[in-house]
């Protein structure tokens, strides 16, 4: 393997924030629209669901999907109205 | 369209209205799909919006029965849709790339050249870099399976979206973060245990 500077500090920061507890991409995915809902009527999921919001925050793929989601509801509810 | 809850969508798209709910859904999968892939997607994008809904409407169909009800339907259905989107738009976006290439011809023990690229460093800083990554390096060698370094090699070296590394891998994306996360254990676990903490890797690059 080979490091550089900039691996080596994505790593760092990636072992830094790691803990023994993170659920996986099934688990986000399961609860993902759960979480969105959540965060459009205004509350605060990263609090009520904490190991998704690390999830979300540490994989860059679910994170790009949860994204999306926010704006393909939010997009998709405006219009109904 | 018609304002459904969970339960109508449910009895409609099991029932005799199935043909006018399937319409209803996948116009929302669509317009949905629009919104979020307008930002990430060059070009025209009706023709694979419309591939893609028609995918993940299949999916969604298929997995009815799995649907608990948490959220509201549509919510659940586009989440699929989403995902039936960004899989295969990862997958074009880097058909051309091989894993290999992003990998190290034959670093060898030597990884001095790629690791110098911090000349404002000071000599005293630049020891104490070279002290830890060797470090890192050789608990990396000891710790961690091929496929753990090959993994973290592309995704974190090469960019390479983990879903498609895992396809790449003959493995899938969720099984592939677990083995990243065993990795990402065991080097903290390791590191610590060569009194090597994660704030003082970052410190000592701080100024790179
Ligand atoms: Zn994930």
């Amino acid at each position: 393997m080979e490091l550089n500077v900039e691996i080596l500090k994505k790593m760092a920061r990636a072992i830094a924030t790691t803990t023994d507890k993170e659920i996986g991409c099934d688990d986000c995915f399961e609860f993902v629209d759960i979480f969105v809902e959540s965060q459009l009527q205004g509350k605060n999921p990263a609090e009520a669901m904490p190991l998704v919001e690390a999830h979300l925050n540490r994989c860059a793929n679910c994170h790009e999907e949860f994204e999306a989601l926010l704006v393909a509801i939010k997009a998709t509810t405006d219009n109904n109205h | 369209m018609s304002e459904r809850t969970n339960q109508e969508w449910l009895d409609d798209l099991q029932g005799s209205n199935k043909d006018e709910a399937i319409t209803d859904l996948r116009d929302i999968l669509i317009r949905g799909l629009q919104y979020s892939l307008s930002t990430h997607t060059r070009g025209d994008i009706e023709l694979l919006v419309e591939d893609f809904a028609q995918d993940a409407l299949i999916k969604i169909l298929d997995k009815l029965d799995t649907f608990r009800g948490e959220s509201k339907l549509t919510t659940w259905a586009q989440k699929i849709a989403i995902r039936v989107a960004y899989t295969e738009l990862r997958r074009k976006r880097w058909q051309d790339v091989a894993m290999e290439d992003l990998l190290p011809e034959d670093s060898g023990p030597d990884f001095t050249p790629a690791f110098l690229t911090d000349p404002q460093a000071t000599p005293e800083q630049q020891i104490n870099q070279r002290m830890i990554v060797e470090t890192v390096m050789q608990t990396i060698e000891e710790n961690l399976t091929d496929r753990q370094k090959t993994a973290m090699q592309a995704i974190m070296g090469g960019g390479m979206p983990l879903e498609v590394a895992a396809e790449r891998m003959g493995t899938n994306r969720n099984a592939l973060y677990k083995m990243i996360h065993d990795a990402r254990k065991r080097l903290k676990r390791e590191l610590l245990a060569k009194g090597l903490s994660t704030d003082d890797i970052l410190a000592a690059f701080d100024s790179a």
